[in-house]
């Protein structure tokens, strides 16, 4: 790493054969950028990776000091000991099912949506997009006794469906698409499609969906992750342990005294590692999804 | 299909009326119902409950069913509340304790990340996602660890430094800190990606013709960065308002699962005091009033923001 800190010169700063643009010398990166950016990195992994070293230990890792930063070997031996405290594999498999349907929906639902919005016209469209852009100003969660209500009137409490139907599209989800299909799709290819008369649901399946199902496929990631973590309302409608999702057993886990610390950390551990799965696969297609739906100047 | 056809060709060339008109009226009502999903979602799960809170508000309702209509009396006790009182000055501590140091971070390592050259950034823009990708509860047992009294590190650290051991939990300020940085890991890289972009839009010359008038980092930050990003800080400053009034996992999993959050009501929020109210002490017209409450500090709030925007507006 370069450490030249020399200030910067009025004089063009020499050009480096190799590089192929030219480089001002200014713009050559510092060490304490990378100190910076190291040090930034380290506080995000290092929670998740001591999660999974106390997993691998037992609480007597949690307790020593200094810390402990190789994992052990006991982390399947607790893994059973968690299966055996709560009905751990029923819960996953229910996060599981929640979180696919939701991805699956949100994928879908808002990019159909996003296509209308972005491409077609019709009385309304911008009256109802301010709606659309409105509704996530006003944080749900300030309804959520009514909310409540209406599951219990549908008597939806204690199920899946609960979690599933209010989530399977969102106003988020329908904006974002918005911003990709007006970005990629040109309006005379689909008017091309028109002449050749393709109707509007041919359109869409067969021209507009297909160039943007990266866009969808990441928007189904986020949609699975946050379905996957979602804590208040699972906690609110999920009553019995049959039904409860992995996040609401990790806390029934760790909130039972006589459950051991180690114990408590293998669960949440376990909780995190299909998202990790996930993450390790996807995560340079979160990172530029989220990117590339931000707003741009 | 061919979607090989020359649009440009074509253009200016009334369609072909091909279709019939059965298809026709079709096509009319089609896009309403591909957009028709959300908004009945929306109704059902979203609209009517917002309405119906204000409903309930008026009424002594228990989950049962029975209620009285009381009027306003709701209103008037939470007036006199002292724990509403708490829950709002908890509330916005934690919102600003989290809300400032986070975009401030972001701020700066996305100046940082978009210098040219830099290597591994692929890595450290994912370092910096995989918080926003753990959930709450699994990691508000480590948090809860890492700032434990007797072993947590940070008071060996503290320790090593002279300083006592703190017992975050027990007191308002410490328990404001602890969930504020559980709220600050969570999203300051999420953030840090949000301003990167928008930066990635500023042409990289203007920050070299600075460099080369001699403007140095900061003065560059000062006078290129900020102004550039102001659309998305005003973005990330609205929707961490929103998420920052709505914050419930982390104080009621900080605290081992107690809907007060400590003895003394030390960090409950106005989130765990209406689901204390509606699902702790089932009253759901006293729950409701303050989801009123929090409605009407949402609509100050978006005012105030909304002021202070298109005032930063005028002076940029």
């Amino acid at each position: 790493m370069t450490t030249t800190t020399d200030p910067p010169r009025r004089t063009a700063a020499p050009q480096r054969a190799s590089r192929p643009r030219r480089q001002p010398r200014i713009a050559r990166v510092r060490w304490y950028t990378y100190l910076l950016l190291t040090l930034a990195a380290l506080a995000c992994i290092f929670p998740v990776y001591w999660m999974f070293v106390v997993s691998s230990v037992g609480s007597a890792a949690a307790t020593q000091l200094p810390p402990r930063v190789i994992p052990g070997g006991n982390f399947l031996g607790l893994l059973k000991l968690v299966f055996e405290t709560v009905p751990f594999l029923r819960s996953l498999f229910n996060s599981f099912v929640v979180a696919a349907l939701i991805a699956v929906g949100q994928a879908f639902l808002c990019s159909l949506a996003g296509y209308a919005f972005a491409k077609m016209t019709f009385r309304g469209r911008d009256a109802l997009f301010l709606v659309l852009v409105l509704t996530m100003t006003v944080p749900a969660q300030l309804a959520i006794i009514p909310q409540y209500m209406i599951m219990s009137r549908l008597g939806w409490v204690d199920t899946l469906q609960a979690l599933v139907v209010p989530g399977l599209v969102s106003a988020f989800g329908i904006f974002w698409m918005r911003q990709h299909i007006s970005a990629t799709i040109s309006d005379e290819l689909l008017q091309a499609a028109r002449m050749d008369g393709a109707n509007s649901w041919q359109i869409f399946a067969r021209i507009a969906f297909p160039v943007v199902r990266p866009a969808a496929a990441v928007l189904g990631l986020l949609g699975f992750v946050n379905a996957w973590n979602d804590f208040l309302w699972p906690f609110i409608v999920l009553k019995s342990p049959d039904m409860y999702t992995a996040q609401i057993a990790i806390k029934a886990l760790q909130s039972n005294i006589s459950v051991d610390l180690g114990l408590a950390m293998a669960g949440s551990f376990l909780v995190t590692v299909p998202l990790l799965v996930l993450f390790a696969f996807f995560g340079k297609q979160m990172v530029s999804g989220i990117m590339d739906g931000a707003f741009k100047g | 299909m061919s979607a090989t056809l020359t649009p440009g060709s074509l253009r200016g060339v009334k369609p072909a009326t091909a279709t019939r008109p059965v298809e026709k009226r079709w096509e009319r009502v089609a896009p309403y119902g591909y957009v028709a999903p959300f908004y009945v979602l929306f109704l059902v799960f979203g609209l009517f409950p917002l309405l119906f809170t204000f409903y309930v508000s008026l009424f002594d309702w228990n989950p049962i069913g029975d209620k009285t209509f009381v009027g306003l009396a709701n209103f008037q006790q939470l007036a006199g509340d002292p724990r509403f009182w708490n829950a709002l000055r908890n509330t916005f501590s934690i919102w600003i304790i989290s809300t400032v140091p986070q975009l401030l971070i972001a701020l700066i390592l996305a100046q940082v990340l978009n210098s040219a050259y830099l290597r591994l950034a692929n890595f450290y823009r994912m370092a910096m996602l995989l918080p926003y990708i753990t959930s709450v509860a699994a990691t508000a047992i480590v948090f809860a660890q890492l700032f434990n009294r007797d072993y947590g590190l940070l008071n060996w650290f503290l320790g090593l430094l002279g300083i006592g051991h703190i017992d975050f939990m027990s007191t308002a300020l410490g328990s404001h800190l602890l969930i504020s940085v559980m709220v600050i890991w969570r999203w300051f890289g999420y953030n840090t990606l949000l301003y990167l972009a928008s930066l990635q839009a500023v042409p990289r010359d203007l920050y070299e013709a600075a460099a080369m008038d001699g403007a140095g980092p900061v003065k560059q930050f000062i006078n290129i960065t900020l102004p550039s990003l102001r659309p998305v800080i005003v973005f990330t400053v609205i929707m961490s308002t929103i998420g920052g009034l709505q914050i419930f996992t982390e104080p009621l999993l900080l605290s081992n699962g107690t809907l007060t959050c400590g003895t003394a009501r030390q960090c409950q929020t106005l989130s765990l005091f209406l689901f204390e109210q509606g699902f702790g002490s089932f009253k759901f017209g006293y729950g409701s009033a303050v989801g009123v409450a929090l409605f009407a500090i949402i609509v100050v709030v978006a005012f105030i923001n909304f002021l202070l925007s298109s005032r930063l507006g005028k002076k940029a």
